[in-house]
């Protein structure tokens, strides 16, 4: 997550949209822009109803302001209503029985990750290659959802296990064993793939 | 004590949060010392989950945070 929201009094600034300062919500939101988007993608799988889900997140977050009383963070409240969000557009449209036939190997299955002799660091400014970014994006989009979720809340947004579990109202002990597997499957899929891609004289070219 | 390769990975989550006990982090430790694969497996999910945390795999679309901001301004004020 971004990290302006640690520079900033969130608490003050939804006092002030709640006394009618419309203005301060387009502030208080905008780091969260990205956050928002990337959650309602990892469900809706397309750009364009991913960016409706997003919006519709949003104008609910203001609509229920109100109710929001800082027991979470902000952003973590933010988080549970793309979900919520994200989940009612999904029942709309039927997809959601189809997708729950979709959930990968069972829960009790062991995961065995891929076996490598060596890894060498993949830094970061690999990322500059559109093709590793569509490949760790595909590698995401492979996971079943009850995986992606919890991957993507507590990898890539950051939020705690306590935080996951109550975005997603499941217990810390399914968000622990989801996480795990979730991070196995990640590594079995996506290692052997950005091993092959990024052969090591090549890195730092 | 010895333990598997096959037991250390039902570890490898805990240990990256960094949530075991200080008896369970050590046996793994000590066989991460002597073992290349769990060691290449540890730091290969460790890598890919920073290299998937970053922004620049997922970016907003083009125009997105324009269209946003005008609709919450048409729908809520300014």
């Amino acid at each position: 997550m971004n990290t302006e929201e640690s520079t900033r009094d969130e608490a003050q600034m939804i006092a002030s949209i709640l006394d009618g300062d419309t203005e301060e919500y387009h502030k208080l939101v905008k780091p969260y822009e990205l956050s928002v988007y990337r959650m309602a993608l990892s469900f809706m799988r397309n750009e364009s109803d991913a960016e409706d889900v997003a919006q519709e997140a949003f104008l609910s977050a203001f609509r229920n302001l109100a109710k929001f009383r800082g027991q979470a963070k902000f952003s973590t409240w933010l988080i549970s209503i793309t979900l919520n969000e994200a989940r009612r557009r999904l029942r709309r449209q039927g997809l959601v029985q189809m997708r729950s036939l979709d959930e990968g190997p069972g829960e009790t299955a062991r995961i065995s990750p891929a076996l490598l002799r060596d890894w060498r660091e993949i830094p970061s400014e690999t990322l500059e290659r559109k093709e590793i970014c569509e490949m760790l994006r595909e590698g995401i989009d492979r996971l079943s959802p009850i995986y992606r979720e919890v991957l993507l809340l507590r990898d890539v947004e950051e939020l705690s296990i306590e935080q996951t579990a109550s975005a997603l109202t499941i217990s810390t002990a399914s968000v622990r064993v989801r996480l795990h597997r979730a991070r196995l499957m990640l590594q079995k899929d996506l290692a052997p793939k950005l091993k092959a891609a990024t052969p090591m004289r090549r890195w730092f070219r | 004590m010895i333990i598997e390769c096959k037991h250390v990975w039902n570890y490898i989550s805990d240990y990256l949060d960094d949530s075991l006990s200080p008896a369970t982090r050590d046996l793994i430790q000590r066989h991460l010392e002597h073992c290349e694969i769990c060691s290449a497996i540890l730091d290969s999910t460790r890598n890919i989950l920073v290299l998937t945390a970053d922004n620049r795999v997922f970016e907003l679309p083009v125009g997105f945070s324009d269209r946003l901001h005008a609709r919450l301004a048409r729908e809520i004020g300014r």
